[in-house]
């Protein structure tokens, strides 16, 4: 499992480092939303996966799975949400004010 | 959201019970974090499609009546919430963001737990409540 | 804090109040405030002097970084309580001499005396600190509160050009000394000047005792003007005269010979140290004596010498560390050097600062500084032109005034110098008597021509800007006044300074070399007999009046005609070099796009990670212990990876939030299977919530388009994209495997023991948030916050039509 884990998660990188790269501004706010996924699922799979319950100790079992990589990953969704929202209204500000999505046409002048 | 179906019967009648529903477990989820899963930022986040819901089934100026106050004001009231906990444990001489629990025999409900995790935990669910509100409203209201 | 602490940072505290005193009372010159801290610094520090003088020390602590090593301590001994009295005696006097010559009511005095303040400050920082870092940092403030004053006149082009420089040159040699200081941590462990000089066997046992000595001799040289680094302090001449009065004679400059004289006990004792300092110590003499000859402006003339006096101490410096290397019981004898190299530092203090004081009344007084319309000054100004002759006669060195005294003294060091025996001083020793009394001889000639273009001769009355010319007022001449009796009375009995101070700080700068209740030997005296100085004093007397007799006929060589140091050319075109070629670099390297930018992060983190793991054979892969796949986890699998992978081709907004939606849900599924329920439910809700945005956004964005881009850059971007996703893939393989195969135990068994008995619950993941990791769950809600409160400001605040940030 984990090392078909760790090809999913290569997929993923490489299909948001694609979409990073892209000229339109709309596939690098998917590129970020993408990218993130694939962090989240990369520190989960480092912890193991599925060996010992979930980490409820009131359920009567002796294993556990590692608490931290779980702990770690939910702060790191909850920014995403907020990474991925600012990048969102930016992305969306930049297109009202300059009405194009295209980065390279958001260039700026040579001399910045 | 922008332009409110504010004849949707059917919708509304619906959403009016599902709400209920969804703001009880959403204060569930909030309450139980801490012996089963759950806690602030899945009680805030369950809180905030409430409050989603019930502006997809009504209009703004409706919901503008019903909830009067900015949803910006909880982000600083959660985040005083999150720095009070931790400076409160500092009055007593322990270092930044001790936590203390204790088992208070309450009337009726027997022995609760109490701690002071749920103040903080009460932060970080008023913050993403807040956050995740105040994002969503400001973008739906920006109409050109 | 102890009292000598608050009376550090006095100045400091100060110049808080300084805007407050100059805004409330306008009526008062400003200065007159300042004039008392100096004022009662000066009698603080002489209490002191008991102490210094019976050979004693003091030492106070303050702790700042106790655990790096950094603390604020203070240290007073000889060394150190001869500057801090310098710097505050000389702070007085030019404090003083400023109210008058910034009498203008419309200079900005609250501005200057800040900068002032500041810069007396630091500069008792870096005198009194035992710490390192702490003189470091004190160091860097004389830089900057000198660049400031420097460019007090902000609006002369020429002020901003060597306040620029000036800060350019010094930070470059402060940051050099801070590498030699972290080496000499490296070494010995501490930053504490005292505890070095303990261990300073481990200092010169280390491979690293030449390039920390290096390091921190650049500071050094380039804060005291050393050549090549002396290009600074002509060009600083712009600055105000009693800021060059104070910076250029008696503080700002002596603080690369303080720290020279200071390390001396660490570095001292071998052939490199003797000869770096020795010779850059004559060459910048030689140098500065004659650049100053060619200068037809009075300060530069006064810059040049300022900077060959200077040379002319550091090799004093520079000799007088032989007296480590004789370690035995006759090596009094070769102190002479240092002993030198203080009773000048005091002397330089004084003449040279009534000189600049003299310099800037002629200025203030006939508006020009230029000695080609100068001339006949002295029927107009007797005292000034007085105070000139007597400070000019002490820097030419004529007896019986204290210049005098000190220039036999180096006389006879470099003498004794060579003829050491030591350090291949028997072949090339001879050479170092030679220069110096040829830069002796150009030391006369220009205090010659400072005084008889500037006092002698005829008034030339229609090249100056002013009608008429007249004495400066008293105020003005008070400070010069006091100055040149000093001058006087250090000439005619030198042997006030001797035991009081001059001692205590030989002391400072050889420790050691007494043994305990010993003194040296401090008695300056006229005469010596017809011994081989006094035949070299008449005979720079001598070419001196020959060579300004005949300067007439010199003086239409091209030599004296251009002024131009050949060190300025090369700095000048350095600097345009550096911002040229900063230019070019950065225009090739900012494209303005932002896939140029993330290929270059790519491409750097995917060698770095491959090189790493080739060179270290990092790859692992190992198949045991690996977690069964049940046959609805494929599917699972299958329907994420298909989703993702069908993002870059959707050419549909929604059908883009609806796959990309897909996938959050299925990477929440994925996380039930990976037992965290947790963040299962919080990747729903998320998901759910982030749907919504991007539907609420996406209304309003454009269609997508198919990317237009060249084949060849989209080849470059696949080959990008795979290589990231191969070794993330090699990462995450190579860690677990590494995990499974070393036995690595995770600090799960912590979280998963101490939940319920050290924060009461069950649910270990939210016991983490709330209780173990509390301050990042902190931290990530006041994101949270500035995100939010982000978006609202991208919304709600925007500009008007046609306004522009």
């Amino acid at each position: 499992m984990e090392i078909v884990m760790s090809i999913v998660i290569g997929i993923v990188f490489a299909i948001s480092v694609y979409l990073l790269l892209s000229r339109n501004l709309i596939r690098v706010i998917l590129g970020t939303l993408t990218i993130s996924h694939g962090v989240h699922l990369l520190l989960i799979t480092m912890s193991e996966l599925q060996r010992g319950a979930p980490p409820l100790l009131n359920i009567g079992e002796e294993n556990f799975t590692d608490p931290l990589p779980q702990a770690l990953v939910l702060t790191a969704i909850v920014i995403a949400f907020g990474v991925t929202s600012m990048l969102l209204v930016m992305g969306y500000r930049t297109y009202k004010e300059h009405n194009t999505e295209d980065l390279d046409q958001l260039r700026g002048s040579a001399d910045e | 959201m922008r332009k409110s179906p504010a004849n949707n019967m059917m919708l509304q009648t619906a959403m009016r019970y599902i709400t209920i529903i969804v703001f009880a477990f959403s204060f569930y989820l909030f309450f139980a974090g801490h012996n089963s899963p759950g806690g602030g930022f899945i009680g805030g986040l369950m809180t905030a499609s409430a409050f989603l819901i019930l502006y997809l089934a009504f209009d703004k100026k409706i919901m503008k009546k019903v909830i009067p106050f900015d949803f910006t004001v909880l982000i600083g009231i959660g985040l005083l919430f999150g720095v009070g906990t931790g400076i409160a444990s500092m009055l007593f001489d322990y270092p930044f963001l001790t936590q203390f629990f204790d088992y208070f025999p309450i009337p009726f409900f027997g022995d609760v737990e109490l701690t002071t995790a749920l103040s903080f935990d009460l932060g970080v669910y008023l913050v993403v409540v807040g956050a995740a509100m105040s994002i969503i409203l400001v973008i739906a209201g920006d109409d050109e | 804090m102890t009292l000598l602490h608050w009376a550090t940072i006095s100045p400091f505290l100060l110049a808080i109040f300084i805007p407050l005193l100059y805004k409330y009372f306008r009526k008062i010159h400003t200065g007159w405030f300042v004039l008392i801290l100096p004022l009662v610094l000066f009698i603080y520090y002489l209490n002191y002097l008991p102490v210094t003088r019976d050979g004693g020390t003091v030492m106070e602590y303050v702790p700042w970084v106790p655990s790096l090593g950094i603390n604020i301590d203070l240290y007073v001994d000889g060394l150190s309580l001869l500057f801090a009295l310098l710097i505050t005696g000389i702070g007085v006097l030019v404090v003083l001499y400023s109210i008058y010559y910034l009498a203008d009511k419309k200079e900005r005095l609250n501005n200057f005396y800040v900068y002032l303040l500041l810069f007396m400050g630091a500069m008792l920082g870096v005198v009194l600190s035992d710490n390192l870092i702490v003189l470091y940092v004190f160091w860097e403030a004389t830089s900057i509160s000198s660049a400031l004053l420097i460019s007090y006149w902000f609006h002369r082009e020429k002020s901003i050009y060597g306040a620029q420089k000036s800060m350019f040159i010094t930070v470059f040699g402060g940051l050099s000394m801070l590498g030699g200081f972290s080496l000499i941590y490296v070494m010995t462990g501490t930053f504490s000047i005292r505890e070095i000089i303990a261990n300073v066997d481990l200092v010169t046992a280390s491979s690293l005792f030449i390039p920390a000595m290096l390091l921190v001799l650049l500071g050094a040289f380039t804060k005291s003007a050393q050549f090549p680094f002396h290009i600074w302090l002509p060009d600083a001449m712009e600055a105000p005269t009693p800021v060059s009065a104070y910076l250029h004679s008696a503080t700002m400059v002596k603080a690369g010979i303080y720290l020279v004289a200071r390390v001396t006990p660490i570095f001292g004792g071998g052939a490199a140290w003797f000869w770096i300092i020795t010779l850059a110590g004559l060459t910048t003499l030689i140098w500065g004596s004659l650049q100053a000859v060619r200068q037809k402006d009075l300060k530069s003339i006064l810059a040049f010498s300022t900077v060959s006096q200077l040379g002319m101490i550091m090799s004093l410096l520079g000799a007088g560390s032989a007296a480590y290397y004789f370690n035995d019981g006759d090596n009094l004898l070769y102190t002479t050097a240092i002993l030198a190299a203080v009773f000048h530092l005091i002397n330089h203090a004084t003449f040279k600062g009534s000189l600049f004081m003299a310099a800037g009344i002629v200025d203030h007084q006939t508006g020009t500084r230029d000695i080609r319309k100068l001339g006949g000054l002295m029927t107009f100004m007797p005292i000034t032109a007085t105070i000139s002759l007597f400070g000019l006669a002490a820097m030419a060195g004529i007896p019986p005034l204290n210049g005098f005294l000190s220039k036999e003294l180096f006389f006879t060091g470099m003498v004794q110098a060579s003829q050491y025996g030591i350090f291949n001083l028997d072949t090339w020793g001879m050479f170092l008597p030679i220069i110096a009394w040829i830069a002796s001889i150009f030391t006369f000639l220009y205090c010659a021509i400072i005084f008889f273009k500037t006092f002698r001769g005829k008034l030339q009355l229609e090249k100056l800007n002013v009608s008429k010319v007249r004495e400066a007022p008293f105020g003005m001449l008070i400070s010069p006044i006091i100055l040149i009796t000093l001058v006087i009375v250090f000439g005619l009995f030198p042997n006030i300074l001797a035991y009081s101070i001059i001692d205590p700080a030989m002391q400072s700068i050889l420790p050691g070399i007494l043994s305990v209740g010993e003194r040296f030997e401090v008695n300056i005296t006229h005469w010596h007999g017809f011994n081989l100085e006094l035949w070299m004093t008449l005979g720079v007397f001598l070419i001196g009046i020959l060579l300004y007799r005949t300067m007439n006929r010199w003086s239409k060589l091209g030599f004296y005609r251009s002024e131009q140091d050949i060190f300025n050319y090369v700095y000048d075109q350095g600097y345009d070099g550096l911002i040229k070629g900063s230019q070019v670099i950065t225009r090739a390297q900012i494209t303005g796009r932002l896939r140029d930018y993330f290929v270059y992060m790519c491409v750097f983190m995917v060698l770095l990670i491959f090189y790493t793991m080739f060179k270290y054979d990092g790859f692992m892969l190992s198949t045991d212990n690996l977690s069964p796949i049940e046959p609805y986890m494929w599917l699972v699998l299958i329907a994420f990876v298909a989703s993702i992978v069908a993002v870059p081709f959707i050419n549909n907004r929604m059908t883009a939030i609806i796959v990309t939606g897909a996938a959050g849900y299925l990477v929440a599924i994925m996380f039930t299977i990976f037992r965290a329920p947790d963040l299962a439910l919080t990747q729903l809700l998320i998901e759910t919530v982030s749907v919504i945005l991007f539907m609420l956004v996406f209304v309003h964005l454009p269609k997508l388009k198919k990317d237009k881009i060249k084949p060849s850059t989209k080849i470059v971007n696949l080959i990008v994209s795979v290589s990231v996703g191969v070794m993330m893939t090699l990462v995450s393989i190579s860690a677990f495997a590494f995990g499974s195969e070393t036995g690595f135990s995770s600090i799960r068994e912590y979280f998963i023991e101490n939940s319920k008995a050290l924060a009461g619950g069950y649910n270990i993941v939210n016991v983490i948030l709330v209780d173990f990791r509390g301050l990042d769950t902190m931290l990530e809600i006041l994101v949270l916050a500035i995100a939010a409160l982000g978006v609202i400001s991208f919304i709600k605040l925007r500009l008007k039509e046609g306004e522009d940030v």
